[in-house]
């Protein structure tokens, strides 16, 4: 029981940095129909940016944090100007390609700058408390706590703020909005820089707790982020949260009773499964066609 | 000679080439001659003969995503699971099953075993994907590159995470000249045909053409399996040339590089496959003296190129060789350009 609980404690710790990247994919997708392939490497990039900042600037947590957040949010809304913006009227799928292109190059350039895997210094005092048995670091704590803050802060930011109205009209109909006066450039452009702000927090927070950072880390998570965000329902704000959960659930639950080998492999199995009687994710809805 | 969809190249053809309707067996016949003769004659660098073999190997691969993604407009991006698995059932025939030397034909009946099971593991993945559509076949066809991949790692029969070696190396330029010429075929023949002009109305409108009376399912089903045989039968390639195959070299990468060569080229297109195939093949080889800074570089211009040219170097478009005779007629009557999506 005291195992079950402390497995669960680390796919909170996991599931938390899953649902934080899938909140890039899911607001992106939302509003431009569009599956942003590089917002794994976004996160990447705010390791990296966290890593540098804190070995060679020495800053201690937060501003850590807030300057990676703010380095990827400038990264994030560049992409967007230089390479998404241009391809709103061509087909979907030159976007995409595109975004795969920008991935593929973040990675590589990272790479080219500095080709060893990294390991970002330890940032918060590690202190753990025992409770019955479950073992809770600081470290953990911080992590959960500041997901759940930030996931909060941006339900808020979309479901009550006006930036936030505008969004949710922009994903409803792309056509009338902007003959309403909505700033339609702008909105998306807040749109990137929130949901890669998100991801390099996402990246900062996955450097701390797990030991080495490299170029190539962001491919599988962002992968898997982007499986939660479809699992909760690809343009779902909440469902892209619960859907991290999710996943980070699966994936410790079958590494702690299973060989670790089998994680990957039962984690997408059941993905099929659920997709098989939940087409359209956990929230998501079948949008309506027309002929 | 013309190019469907754009009249004003038609010019570069010489006149005495569209006069001689023949001319593209003379060529194909002259091509197998010469794909005997450069490895017996050493008359290239083992390196470039290497080269092209990848090419051909590509030029595959490419044609078959192009299919699913291009002709039907569906979105996968696991194709080397299918590519994964054609590569590991030819290996495990041709090192366990038959012995060496039992015959000249055990090398091409591995590769089509390979395809036939990677065939078989896409006609699975195509029923989830009638219940899921756009987007959604993307994580079908992802979770299925994964699962496979991590499968593979599992299995110590076949050298789990470790590979697969053994294999003598049987793909030769003959054998890919074949394959590649083989597979162009099908893929001209298969998409002139009846189920393929059902592919390209699932493309423009799946909803319409299944109003129209096509049945899309089958349809996609067989798209869906076609696809996969060929990707099957240029991992069975790939296997035998590199002569050693692990799970990870099947993983997202692989998988984004036959999308990039598919979108490259041109998607809906058969003459942008091979332009796409061939010219990343020959650019990822040209850029090598870069380093890693090459792969810095290849995005960089496919970046470049999606912006300036959104549908790819050919896209929609189709050199005349690779349209069969009584439609070339048809082409030449204009589609609309608000009509063609290709998503």
């Amino acid at each position: 029981m005291t195992y079950l609980l402390q497995q669960t404690l680390n796919a909170l710790q996991l599931g938390s940095i899953y649902a934080l990247i899938a909140l890039g994919y899911t607001m992106v997708y939302g509003i431009l129909t569009m599956i942003n392939f590089a917002h794994g490497d976004f996160f990447m990039v705010g390791a990296f940016v966290c890593f540098v900042v804190v070995t060679f600037l020495d800053l201690p947590f937060l501003p850590a944090l807030l300057l990676s957040m703010a380095g990827v949010t400038v990264l994030g809304v560049m992409v967007e100007r230089v390479a998404y913006k241009p391809l709103r009227q061509a087909p979907r799928v030159s976007a995409i390609i595109t975004a795969l292109g920008v991935g593929i190059f973040l990675e590589n350039f990272t790479l080219a700058l500095n080709p060893y895997p990294k390991h970002i210094p330890p940032l918060i005092a590690n202190t753990s408390w025992t409770f019955g048995g479950i073992t809770i670091s600081s470290l953990q704590c911080t992590i959960i706590i500041l997901s759940i803050v930030l996931m909060v802060l941006l339900d808020f930011l979309v479901q009550r703020t006006k930036v936030g109205m505008a969004m949710r009209a922009i994903s409803w109909d792309k056509a009338v909005v902007p003959l309403m006066g909505v700033p339609v450039n702008f909105v998306i452009s807040i749109t990137f820089a929130v949901g890669s702000g998100l991801g390099g927090a996402a990246g900062m927070m996955y450097g701390m707790a797990y030991p080495v950072i490299d170029p190539y880390m962001g491919i599988m998570v962002g992968w898997k982020a982007f499986i939660s965000a479809v699992v909760g329902g690809i343009g779902n704000v909440r469902g892209a949260m619960i859907g991290g959960y999710i996943l980070g659930v699966l994936e410790i639950m079958v590494a702690a009773f299973l060989p670790s080998t089998y994680r990957d492999f039962v984690a997408f199995s059941l993905l099929i499964v659920l997709l098989i009687f939940r087409p359209y994710g956990i929230f998501g809805k079948p949008r309506p066609q027309k002929v | 000679m013309t190019f469907r969809g754009s009249g004003g190249i038609s010019g570069i053809i010489p006149a005495w080439a569209r006069t001689h309707a023949h001319l593209p067996l003379i060529l194909l016949a002259a091509g197998f001659c010469l794909s005997f003769a450069i490895p017996h004659f050493n008359i290239l660098d083992p390196y470039v003969q290497l080269i092209l073999m990848y090419m051909g190997v590509n030029i595959i691969l490419t044609l078959s995503l192009n299919l699913v993604n291009g002709y039907m407009g569906e979105f996968s991006v696991g194709h080397a699971g299918f590519m994964c698995t054609g590569a590991y059932i030819s290996s495990i025939l041709t090192v366990r099953v038959f012995s060496a030397g039992s015959g000249p034909w055990t090398f091409p009946a591995a590769i089509i075993a390979g395809g036939a099971a990677a065939a078989v593991l896409g006609l699975i993945v195509a029923i989830p994907s009638f219940r899921t559509r756009g987007d959604y076949l993307a994580i079908v066809t992802l979770a299925f590159n994964m699962i496979v991949k991590s499968a593979l790692e599992n299995i110590n029969a076949v050298g789990g995470a470790r590979g697969f070696l053994g294999m003598e190396k049987l793909t030769v330029l003959p054998w890919v000249f074949c394959w590649t010429v083989l597979s162009v075929w099908v893929m001209r023949n298969f998409i002139y045909s009846n189920f393929g002009r059902g592919v390209l109305s699932i493309r423009e409108d799946e909803v319409a053409s299944e109003l129209m009376s096509v049945n899309t399912r089958q349809v996609k089903l067989l798209a869906f399996v076609v696809s996969s045989f060929f990707a099957g039968i240029g991992g069975g390639l790939f296997a035998h040339l590199l002569q050693f195959i692990n799970p990870r070299m099947f993983d997202i990468i692989k998988s984004t590089e036959m999308l990039i060569m598919v979108y490259l080229g041109g998607i809906g297109s058969i003459a942008g496959s091979i332009l796409g195939a061939v010219v990343y093949t020959f650019l990822i080889e040209a850029l090598r003296p870069l380093g890693i800074w090459r792969m810095v570089i290849m995005p960089l211009l496919l970046v470049l190129l999606m912006l300036f040219r959104p549908r790819g170097i050919m896209g929609l478009k189709e050199f005349s060789w690779f349209v069969p005779k009584a439609d070339r007629m048809i082409a030449k009557s204009k589609i609309p350009e608000g009509r063609k999506s290709g998503k």
